[in-house]
């Protein structure tokens, strides 16, 4: 029955079997690609006219699509601090809130995990360069096939049984920090079709104020997926972005062990020492 | 102290969907000592631009201890060094730090001692997949005319920083957080 066939068309313009043919088409690669540089353009144009460097992502980010109701539309209200400011202080952790295997993801089961093993190190500085010392990071990430132990998660790559992808250590008196896992793999998601998240593990720090509170993610080099990430690329900033992503520093390799990455981390927002200070 | 430029920070990115088995903890909204007398209840809902309830948001809450300490302390997620679970706080320091997830229905809640001292408020941090930036507000106990921040806003913005006393309800406020929208929530930038 060949001939009953239609006229094959282009690829991009087939619309996916399962999407009843009144749904609105898919949004595709090439429909974020646009926006992405569009936002990137705008953002390099404002800052050749003399605007200030923008080191976070705008909250307001239509190309990752959750964004689009979840980030207020009337601007902060300014808050300036004195050393009363709850905000110009923050919690502390201590010995008593981690324990000694939670930093290697790798020996939190009875088995190991699969997956290429790596050790992640850096410093956490605030903005004067002064390490931030005894302070919680926290970290979690997908295992070797790119799926998270979450039960919303749904990609059907493997669960590993020796690998939960969680992990916690406090800074050294250098500011330091140090985990044992095994490198994520990319995952598909559903911001629009064919997306897929490069490799990357979240990342939770506090520093010594509130306002200096981060949660990111550090991403592995040259992974040939950034280009397509909005997330990522929601840091508009180039030089920024690029603070995101670790070095593969052969020195922190183990011979016949692990590879190693360096990711230093410098905290945003006024400290309390600024105050103290007078600034 | 010095005359060279700050440091550039590291951006900050969205917390996702899947912070689930690292971030939540046991007990992470219970800061009061369990039992304590002078413990309130604060809780609500947190609110998306279209007025449905946001169940995967993450909430962080830092405040003076009753005292009217800012010094805080550890022990917020004391772990048992035999299994490594949580086992809470020691029920005698006051930590100041609470972690709680939304529900289903966006909705969370917290137990703690009111904050003493001069600043009746407890500090709000916003994360949630959507959010490439987390969100800083402040929920209020009470009215304070003498608060600069209240003081700056218009009626309608400043209720949105209050968190009201339920009638009926024993020592319960309620705060609920809107991401957007007419009533959205004050957030706030620290300069
Ligand atoms: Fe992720």
């Amino acid at each position: 029955m060949t001939t009953s066939r239609p006229a094959p068309v282009p690829a991009a313009a087939q619309p996916p079997a399962a999407v009843p043919a009144q749904a609105a088409p898919p949004l595709l690669q090439s429909d974020i690609d646009r926006e992405v540089a569009e936002r990137q353009a705008a953002y390099e144009k404002a800052r050749a006219a003399g605007a200030p460097v923008a080191h976070h992502p705008p909250r307001d980010y239509l190309p990752y699509r959750s964004s689009a109701l979840r980030h207020p539309r009337q601007p902060p209200a300014a808050v300036s601090g004195d050393p009363d400011t709850a905000e110009l202080h923050g919690p502390v952790f201590g010995a008593t809130d981690v324990t000694e295997l939670d930093a290697d993801l790798t020996r939190q089961h009875q088995g190991e995990p699969l997956g290429e093993r790596i050790t992640v190190t850096g410093r956490v500085l605030d903005r004067d360069g002064r390490p931030v010392r005894g302070q919680l990071v926290e970290v979690w990430q997908a295992n070797a096939s790119g799926r998270y132990a979450h039960q919303r998660d749904q990609h059907p790559a493997p669960l590993d049984p020796n690998f939960t992808g969680v992990g916690r250590c406090l800074t050294d008196d250098d500011g330091t920090y140090t985990f044992t896992t095994v490198k994520p793999g990319a995952y598909p998601w559903r911001n629009h079709l064919n997306a897929w998240r490069p490799a990357h593990i979240h990342f939770s720090f506090f520093g010594t104020a509130f306002t200096q509170r981060l949660v990111t993610q550090m991403y592995f080099p040259g992974d040939p997926l950034f280009r397509y990430d909005p997330i990522l690329s929601s840091v508009t900033d180039t030089s920024a972005r690029e603070r995101l992503v670790a070095a593969y520093d052969h020195g922190l390799s183990s011979p016949e062990w692990s590879l190693g990455y360096r990711w230093d981390v410098v905290l945003d927002g006024p400290s309390a020492t600024w105050i103290e200070e007078g600034r | 102290m010095t005359a060279t430029p700050p440091l550039p920070p590291t951006p900050s990115q969205t917390v996702g969907p899947f912070y689930g088995y690292a971030l939540p903890f046991a007990g992470g909204g219970d800061v009061a000592p369990a039992g304590h007398p002078d413990t309130i209840t604060v809780h609500g809902r947190v609110f998306d631009g279209a007025g449905a309830p946001v169940p995967d948001a993450l909430l962080e809450f830092w405040q003076a201890g009753p005292d009217g300490s800012l010094a805080g302390a550890p022990g917020s997620l004391r772990r048992d060094p035999v299994t490594g679970a949580v086992v809470g706080r020691d029920g005698v320091e006051f930590t100041g730090f609470a972690r709680v997830p939304t529900d289903a229905d966006g909705h969370y809640a917290l137990r703690t001692l009111p904050p003493g001292g001069d600043a009746p408020y407890l500090s709000v941090c916003v994360f949630a997949r959507g959010l490439m930036h987390h969100l800083f507000t402040r929920a209020y106990l009470r009215e304070d005319a003498g608060d600069a921040l209240l003081a700056g806003l218009e009626p309608g913005r400043r209720a949105t920083l209050i968190a009201a006393a339920e009638p009926g309800r024993h020592r319960t406020y309620r705060f609920d957080i809107r991401l957007q929208g007419d009533e959205e929530t004050v957030f706030l930038e620290y300069v």
